[in-house]
């Protein structure tokens, strides 16, 4: 992390230096206003979320002096939409970052805010009209269960039987159960039951021990958040049962990503669907003043197996998530 | 359940089976029995072990639960303080893990009991010496301890610390002859909460500030008192929950006892205590919360719901039980 900071860093302070010489004084004197609107932490991955931003700002901030990045946590929906209002009151915005907490209340606000000029980056879930924004950074719901599914096919020779823990009922969600199923569908794998456990440990770690009662065979678990994860380990650990090999999750969550590392036989994989995502459209949208890189368009973060082998580039120590 | 109805006798008038005070074991039973024909594997012993050992959090804080509304007061902030207590208690123990070693556990469990009884305390002066309504007033500590358990953890995970896992683990999972000790610890702090209920001149003035404050307090009962005393031991309750829980996953998150408070409130009023106070059930919020575990259960083990309705499904359960609550009572 430190070396990819560091990197990060020398990389910018040339795109300055180069601004500088290169386009003489206009870029120095004019200054940026970046403001980052996000999910205040309420749970692991929105946790991840807040640190990955903070951890942006002051990158960028050390890198760009006249770039003035303000991060803005809200609780809520209309928390949100508040802390827009405030935000394009309080100062004049070059650009917004969002990550907005549903798409359909914050439409309207964000049109509002680019109605103004303001460049728009839509981080994770799109608005309703997708027009609105400049650029948008988004992770791969259906990658992320296409993908460990492809691998458990792979892993099972095609056959066996699995049970699968969902979510909380949301887009996120389905998009991510759509891919899972869709590519065991044309394996004979067959999934025993789904049901959901709102993303909460101790709810996987309820449901799992109620899938144990209920089935005496099971092959694989497929938990689509590592948080579940770590409550179905538990549940299976206690019951003692030997017949499961493999437990899997997706999200990239630290202690996860600790176990790939470790190459556990149970959980050797995991998929990524990083709250860094915040960090990658931020340093995009500062590219955008800073780096005369024009941004505009769409960006699909891939959701890549994590193996033993790339573990540590998805590795944040000092991350909560 | 013997030891309920024994309980439950000295209200009791002469030989008259009180149908009410029976129901939620009636209830209980329908559902087991529901329970067993929809899936073989529900009455086995390790199914029951899981089910009755995952009631026990319920249960144990829903004793406490039970004081505080048969005074006729209300605390919405439980599921957000047991999330404050095991934070808490997961900072000591790691604070204390590298001089005392395995001595960091039963000192980490005292720090909780006496956090927990702040906690309870804090409610509990707030609502009586500030004399605004407990709804109001737990609402606002519900926010409190919530946002406090996510400062702690940055919106991540606070873990327990490697070395004490091991050792703290049986807490939850261990057994003696069989009977896990969290049924254990739910059986002594449920007799405990009967004794203090039925046997005690304290319990006596619980129902008795619940049913009519102005009566309680004009034959020189202290009510402030009395009700302050309820959400200590609402705390504390609150506290031996969060000593077997934390053992059972070795973390706090933020969403630890997310919607805990409406969970033990149903299970104490499906128990037989009247929300508006006066009347107790200690042994009927037991029964109540193995209810609800069980409904919860029986749903998961049946195919016939799909899972989208699910909790429409325990919704109707639980009114239906409700119902026949209130049939059986009016008799």
């Amino acid at each position: 992390m430190k070396l990819r900071t560091k990197g990060a860093a020398l990389l910018s302070a040339a795109v300055v230096t180069g601004a500088l010489t290169g386009a003489a004084a206009q870029a120095q004197d004019k200054e940026y206003t970046i403001a980052v609107s996000i999910p205040a932490a309420t749970h692991g991955w929105t946790g991840g979320v807040v640190y990955h931003a903070q951890e942006a700002e002051k990158q960028l901030e050390a890198a760009y002096p006249n770039i003035d990045v303000i991060v803005s946590t809200a609780s809520s929906a209309t928390a949100q939409v508040a802390s827009l209002e405030d935000l394009s009151a309080t100062s004049e915005l070059d650009a917004l970052v969002i990550l907005p907490f549903t798409s359909e209340e914050l439409t309207g606000p964000v049109e509002q805010v680019a109605a103004n000029g303001t460049f728009v980056t839509v981080v994770d879930r799109g608005l309703s009209d997708p027009s609105i924004q400049d650029l948008y950074v988004a992770g791969d719901n259906i990658a992320v269960g296409a993908n460990t599914a492809k691998w458990l096919v792979e892993k099972l020779g095609g056959e066996g039987e699995i049970v699968v823990l969902r979510g909380i009922p949301t887009v996120i969600d389905d998009e991510r159960i759509k891919g899972f199923q869709d590519v065991i569908d044309q394996s004979d794998i067959k999934i025993l039951d789904i049901q959901y456990a709102n993303w909460n440990q101790d709810e996987a770690f309820t449901l799992m021990q109620d899938y144990l009662g209920k089935y005496p065979n099971i092959d694989a678990v497929w938990a689509n958040d590592d948080d579940m994860l770590l409550g179905v380990i538990e549940a299976v650990d206690q019951a003692g049962r030997e017949d499961i090999k493999y437990m899997l999750g997706g999200n990239g969550m630290k202690q996860v990503i600790e176990m790939v590392k470790a190459g556990d036989e149970r959980t050797p994989i995991s998929t990524p669907y990083p709250p860094s995502m915040i960090a990658s459209a931020m340093h995009m949208t500062a590219a955008q003043f800073a780096g005369q890189a024009p941004m505009r368009g769409s960006f699909k973060l891939d959701a890549p197996l994590i193996t033993p082998e790339n573990a540590d580039q998805f590795y944040f120590p000092d991350s909560p998530f | 359940m013997s030891s309920a109805e024994i309980a439950t006798r000295p209200e009791s008038e002469g030989f008259k089976i009180r149908w009410g005070d029976l129901a939620p074991f009636i209830a209980l039973g329908v559902i087991i029995l529901l329970g067993t024909m929809i899936n073989s594997n529900f009455m086995s012993a390790n199914n029951m072990l899981n089910v009755i050992t995952r009631s026990a959090f319920i249960a144990i804080i829903g004793v406490g639960t039970t004081f505080v509304i048969a005074t006729g007061g209300l605390d919405l902030s439980i599921g957000s303080m047991l999330a404050f207590v095991v934070g808490i208690m997961v900072m000591a123990m790691n604070a204390l893990a590298p001089s005392f070693g395995p001595w960091a556990i039963p000192i980490g469990a005292v720090v909780a009991l006496v956090v927990g009884s702040l906690c309870g305390l804090m409610n509990g002066l707030i609502i009586t010496v500030g004399r605004i309504e407990p709804f109001i007033v737990t609402l606002g500590t519900m926010g409190i301890f919530r946002a406090l358990i996510t400062y702690m953890t940055d919106g991540g995970s606070l873990s327990i610390d490697r070395s004490l896992r091991n050792a703290y683990r049986p807490v939850y999972f261990g057994d003696v002859l069989g009977v896990p000790y969290p049924v254990i610890i739910t059986l002594f702090i449920a007799l405990l909460g009967a004794f203090i209920l039925y046997r005690t001149k304290y319990g006596r003035r619980v129902t008795a500030v619940g049913s009519n404050a102005d009566v309680a307090r004009f034959s020189g009962v202290h009510v402030g008192r009395v009700r302050t005393m309820a959400f200590v031991i609402q705390g504390f309750c609150v506290a031996v929950a969060a000593i077997c829980y934390v053992p059972r996953l070795g973390a706090a998150t933020p969403t630890t006892g997310q919607l805990w408070e409406l969970q033990v409130i149903t299970a104490v009023v499906i128990g037989g205590t009247l929300l508006r106070g006066g009347k107790a059930h200690i042994w009927g919020t037991v029964a109540g919360a193995l209810i609800l575990e069980v409904i919860a259960n029986v749903m998961v083990l049946s195919d016939m719901v799909s899972e989208y309705l699910v909790a429409a499904v325990q919704g109707a359960i639980i009114i239906i039980a409700m119902l026949a609550h209130r049939f059986t009572s009016s008799r």
